[in-house]
């Protein structure tokens, strides 16, 4: 029997594991674009596990408009990092400094 | 279960600004270059048809199942929101122009951003709250890379995006989490379903916290405010001038929304939470601000110390607070437009003029615009008798009447110190010599709404009772 706190602590772990991968990643945007999508990913987990055990349809459609968002984000970032590299030729985090005080 | 109709008419505005939108777009895409100020002047009348929309149809409504509200906190954050919004058109004209940014996308853009910030401030659900955050904040990120060809802009977008992006995913796992808790995603439900005792449950507390750190992100409050100076400094003077007014207004709102419509009976908890976030805040912008060479960095840093002011009037949990803090930012809006149109007048096709040494010897060039900067910066650091000093007098006087004399105490000691940066400028101006020729920039329009902008700062003076009046029954329906 899968209890809903299984699900949670999975969504939990999903949810660490983005949050190290944005601060510890300093070599490639791409990767912190990755780790995003999990972040939503692992929220999606929770509120399909919440809906179900609930017996609440509300939970599932949250999780489609999500989805729907998610997408259009990643898009616009996919478009940013393309200026980014445009101008710099290069996608490293560590070089992106050039604001600072 | 039936299907129902739901009533549109509280939602007639939004409505009307979507369309307007699409139209907008689509009129630039096939008439084209030479009809730019035809798209400029079509969104500035959109936006005011919208506010009289709004005055005419002003009610206390909900509709489409509890999800859309309207009421009168909401309607004046939208009607300030749309007033911003036109201020920053005008501005921006000339300067868009100089820098071939003075396009139709932009315009879209900003209204798609208002109209993220209508849907954020009358959310009555979690999704529609989200919803509108991520309408606003696309929007946003396009509107900072837009100058594609500058290194800076184009680095503030990726940061604002990566960390806007990931406020908004903390936002989420919150919201899951109170979902979880409560089995609702209704704002007045999850009212209902918590009740005081409740707060013992830690998966509901777990949530608040993640709530209230997206919120800090979106903020910009200590020690989430890492994005603010960067995204300031590095988007497009027209651009800054739009993200640090309006959508700080569309954040009280979801501050509102969310944690006294729906987290209420918790106050206990984030009174705790936002005490150390406003605190830091305060201070660490206040400080940091002085070793500032870059204005657009100084006010950067100066709006950190804002948040943190305007959040002491929410953490009171109080009507009377929440009244303050509304009648804060409203007033910091203001000052915040100003301030950023005093850059953009500087500013040339050839530069940006956006350090604080451009100010130099303002006086002896034009006399009118160094009197409009000291009022603005006066105003800004909480002087009497401009309104500024009313504002900050309203959160203290809310704090004291809470019973929070220290966190008083350390809030006025700190605007003390913020003062320094904000007089320096005002140094600068009256008594140091000019390095290079002072050239103004825009125009006939921008330097009367400026001089306007500046002016109502202490002319405004005689209805800042009635103001703080309105502010105060707005919040009262609220509760």
């Amino acid at each position: 029997m899968i209890l809903l706190s299984d699900y949670l602590v999975l969504g939990a772990i999903l949810f660490s594991i983005s949050v190290v991968g944005i601060f510890l990643n300093r070599k490639n945007l791409v990767v912190l674009l990755m780790a995003i999508e999990l972040m939503l990913l692992a929220v999606n987990i929770n509120f399909v596990a919440a809906s179900h055990f609930l017996n609440d349809i509300s939970g599932q459609v949250f999780v489609f408009f999500i989805l729907t968002v998610a997408a259009a984000e990643s898009a616009i970032g996919l478009a940013i990092l393309i200026v980014v590299f445009r101008n710099r030729k290069t996608i490293n985090v560590e070089e992106i400094d050039s604001l600072k005080g | 279960m039936e299907f129902q109709i739901p009533d549109f008419a509280p939602a007639y505005p939004e409505i009307f600004l979507l369309c307007m939108a699409g139209a907008v777009l689509l009129l630039d895409l096939f008439l084209g270059k030479r009809f730019r100020n035809l798209a400029y002047g079509l969104s500035i009348a959109s936006l005011l048809a919208t506010i009289a929309m709004i005055i005419g149809s002003s009610q206390q409504a909900t509709t489409f199942n509890g999800m859309f509200l309207r009421d009168l906190m909401g309607d004046i954050l939208k009607i300030a929101v749309m007033l911003f919004t036109i201020m920053v058109f005008i501005y921006s004209r000339i300067y868009q122009q100089d820098r071939h940014i003075f396009k139709g996308e932009y315009f879209v853009l900003a209204l798609t951003a208002v109209l993220g910030m209508m849907v954020m401030i009358s959310a009555g659900n979690m999704l529609l709250l989200y919803l509108g955050l991520e309408l606003l904040s696309l929007s946003l990120y396009s509107l900072i890379a837009m100058r594609r060809d500058s290194l800076h802009a184009t680095e503030a977008a990726m940061k604002y995006f990566i960390l806007g992006a990931l406020a908004s995913g903390i936002l989420l796992y919150g919201m899951s989490m109170i979902y979880v808790t409560t089995g609702t995603l209704d704002l007045a439900q999850i009212h209902a379903a918590i009740r005081t005792g409740d707060s013992a449950n830690l998966v509901l507390s777990l949530g608040l916290v993640f709530v209230v750190v997206a919120i800090g992100f979106k903020l910009g409050a200590v020690p989430f405010h890492m994005w603010v100076p960067d995204v300031y400094q590095g988007s497009p003077t027209s651009v800054t001038l739009f993200l640090g007014s309006a959508p700080k207004l569309a954040a009280f709102a979801m501050l509102m929304r969310l944690l006294v419509g729906g987290l209420e009976n918790m106050s206990g908890q984030w009174q705790q939470m936002l005490i150390i976030l406003a605190l830091f805040s305060i201070g660490f912008g206040n400080i940091v601000a002085i070793a500032q060479t870059n204005m657009k960095r100084m006010l950067a840093y100066s709006a950190i110390s804002h948040v943190g002011f305007f959040l002491l009037g929410v953490l009171s949990a109080t009507p009377d607070g929440y009244a303050a803090s509304m009648f804060y930012i409203l007033v910091y809006g203001f000052m915040t437009l100003g301030s950023f149109g005093m850059i953009l007048l500087l500013s040339n096709k050839d530069s940006e003029s956006d350090m604080i040494a451009n100010f130099k010897g303002m006086f002896s060039a034009h006399p009118l615009y160094a009197l409009v900067m000291t009022l603005l910066m006066v105003s800004m650091a909480g002087i009497p008798p401009l309104i500024g000093f009313n504002a900050k007098l309203a959160v203290i006087n809310a704090l004291v009447e809470s019973r929070l004399y220290w966190v008083a105490v350390v809030a006025v000691l700190f605007s003390v110190v913020g003062a320094f940066y904000y007089l320096r400028i005002v140094k600068f101006m009256y008594f140091d010599q000019p390095g290079e020729a002072i050239r103004l920039n825009g125009g006939m329009e921008m330097h009367t709404l400026l001089t306007i902008n500046a002016l109502a700062l202490i002319l405004g003076l005689p209805w800042i009772g009635w103001l703080i009046r309105i502010c105060n029954s707005a919040l009262a329906q609220l509760s």
